[in-house]
């Protein structure tokens, strides 16, 4: 990572359509660790995530979003999304090397196979995004993203729609890939963010809350008793807010 | 593709035996409805004279054709790529398909003469629209996500014209492209028709004028034929487009 990862805070109110969103609020997202905002659809998670992109247009925002350094977010983010945003018609390593072309650069595709072997992607480097199963479109979106080498990453439910061994993958090895940079998840469920989660934040329809974590550096094990404890927290938690 | 062709065979035979049906049940004279016989004697008594007016009308419509399909598609282009323009000429093109091009022809002989310049004309403006407003729809409707990505990753509005919405939309252009097959010959025979020296829509209204009914069915069947062709190769080509596309 070639710049420091900052942390990030959010703080204020959002309006979608002049309907309040979510209340005045207050986030922030620690330098160098996984946040995961957990919440249910509908209370706004999406959108913090959004406001932190530059991306929520649709959204009349008042209060400040920041990074620690003072500096702006613009060009220091990285978006990984459930749908895996890759291109049909490019293949693994045209999907992969595409933030420079975007931007009118010529892309580095020597880094570009190595970002593909690091996601074990490298016997499919050639193939179009409909030759792979579901956990390899994931692994080369994670691979774009790596690719962009920003200091924060923004991941929006990326490992939702895959099954339960595949996503156990996939957060090893976003976790392993992701160290020292300033991540923020946004997830529905709740396993995800006790595994993941250096800080854990609940945000429901009453605001935000935050849990303290299990003990146990990410990404911790899936039959870990604190784990399955904090788990069990989160889903009562959700179920019931505050 | 075996079958294809045996299906497709089929349905021809099916047809000439309902067109003979037609002419022996109802014993139409064969100055009014020819059979398939004597349009196919047309068809080969006349083969010079009939490939001498089709090479003309295959050129108008093929060069009206590629004409139209590059001036649509970059009208679709221009008109996605700046939001200034959008509101200028959207109404300008809506107001152009409320003239019947039927009627424009007159006009464009008049502009362009009596040789291939008005029917290329023609067959360009009758595809025209249909190029472009489709297009246009399938630039229109980049997934959201793809833009936002991009928008992250800080493209350039051009990459993301060239490298998104362009690729993109290109099954809503094939599907442009398939109705332009279709009209492009419509619009090359209209302008024979209002005035011309060569072409099969001009061999179509001689014959007629020379009560040579079998000539006149024998260059509408060639016409048919090289319509059909058309769609089948334009058909082909625009599904090659989306396999290379999709992978």
């Amino acid at each position: 990572m070639t710049q420091a990862a900052p942390s990030l805070s959010l703080s204020g109110a959002a309006r979608i359509d002049g309907a309040p969103l979510f209340g005045p609020l207050g986030l922030d997202v620690r330098a160098g660790r996984w946040t995961c905002l957990l919440g249910p659809s509908g209370v706004g998670k999406t959108t913090i995530l959004r406001l932190f992109a530059g991306l929520a247009e649709e959204v009349e925002f008042t209060g400040t979003i920041a990074a620690d350094d003072g500096l702006p977010l613009t060009g220091r983010v990285a978006l990984m999304a459930q749908s895996d945003l890759l291109f049909p018609w490019l293949d693994v390593l045209g999907n992969v090397a595409l933030g420079a072309r975007l931007r009118g650069e010529r892309p580095d595709l020597a880094r570009a196979r190595r970002m593909i072997d690091r996601v074990g992607l490298d016997r499919h480097a050639t193939k179009k995004p409909h030759a792979l199963s579901g956990g390899q479109r994931q692994r080369a979106a994670l691979a774009r993203t790596l690719m962009e080498d920003r200091p924060v990453i923004l991941l929006d439910e990326p490992f939702s729609a895959l099954d339960a061994r595949t996503r156990a993958e996939m957060q090893d090895l976003a976790v392993e890939l992701l160290d020292r940079r300033t991540v923020l998840l946004v997830t529905h469920d709740p396993a995800e963010a006790a595994r993941l989660g250096h800080d854990i934040r609940i945000l429901t329809e009453t605001g935000l809350d935050e849990l303290s974590p299990p003990a146990g550096a990410p990404p911790r094990p899936v039959d870990d008793r604190a784990t399955l404890e904090a788990q069990g927290r989160l889903l009562r938690r959700l179920r019931s807010p505050a | 593709m075996i079958r294809g062709a045996l299906t497709l065979a089929a349905v021809v035979l099916m047809g000439l035996a309902l067109w003979q049906g037609i002419v022996s049940a109802t014993g139409l004279p064969h100055f009014i409805l020819p059979g398939p016989a004597r349009v196919a004697e047309a068809v080969w008594t006349h083969r010079a004279l009939i490939a001498e007016n089709a090479v003309v009308t295959v050129s108008e419509v093929m060069i009206g054709l590629v004409l139209g399909a590059l001036l649509g598609a970059a009208t679709a282009i221009w008109l996605a790529a700046s939001p200034l323009a959008r509101p200028l000429l959207r109404p300008m093109l809506v107001f152009s398909q409320a003239i019947p091009v039927f009627a424009l022809a007159p006009v464009l002989t008049l502009w362009f003469g009596y040789g291939l310049g008005s029917k290329i004309a023609m067959a360009l403006l009758i595809i025209y629209f249909p190029v472009t407003s489709s297009f246009f729809d399938g630039l229109m409707r980049t997934p959201q996500g793809w833009l936002d990505m991009a928008h992250v990753m800080r493209a350039t509005p051009t990459q993301v014209m060239w490298r998104i919405r362009i690729p993109a939309a290109l099954p809503s252009l094939a599907s442009g492209l398939r109705l332009a097959a279709v009209y492009a010959p419509i619009g090359a025979i209209i302008g024979e028709w209002v005035g011309a020296s060569r072409g099969l829509g001009y061999l179509m209204l001689l014959a007629n004028g020379r009560a040579k009914i079998d000539l006149m069915f024998a260059a509408l069947i060639v016409l048919a034929v090289f319509t059909l062709l058309l769609h089948a190769g334009v058909d082909r080509a625009a599904a090659w487009l989306l396999r290379r596309h999709r992978g």
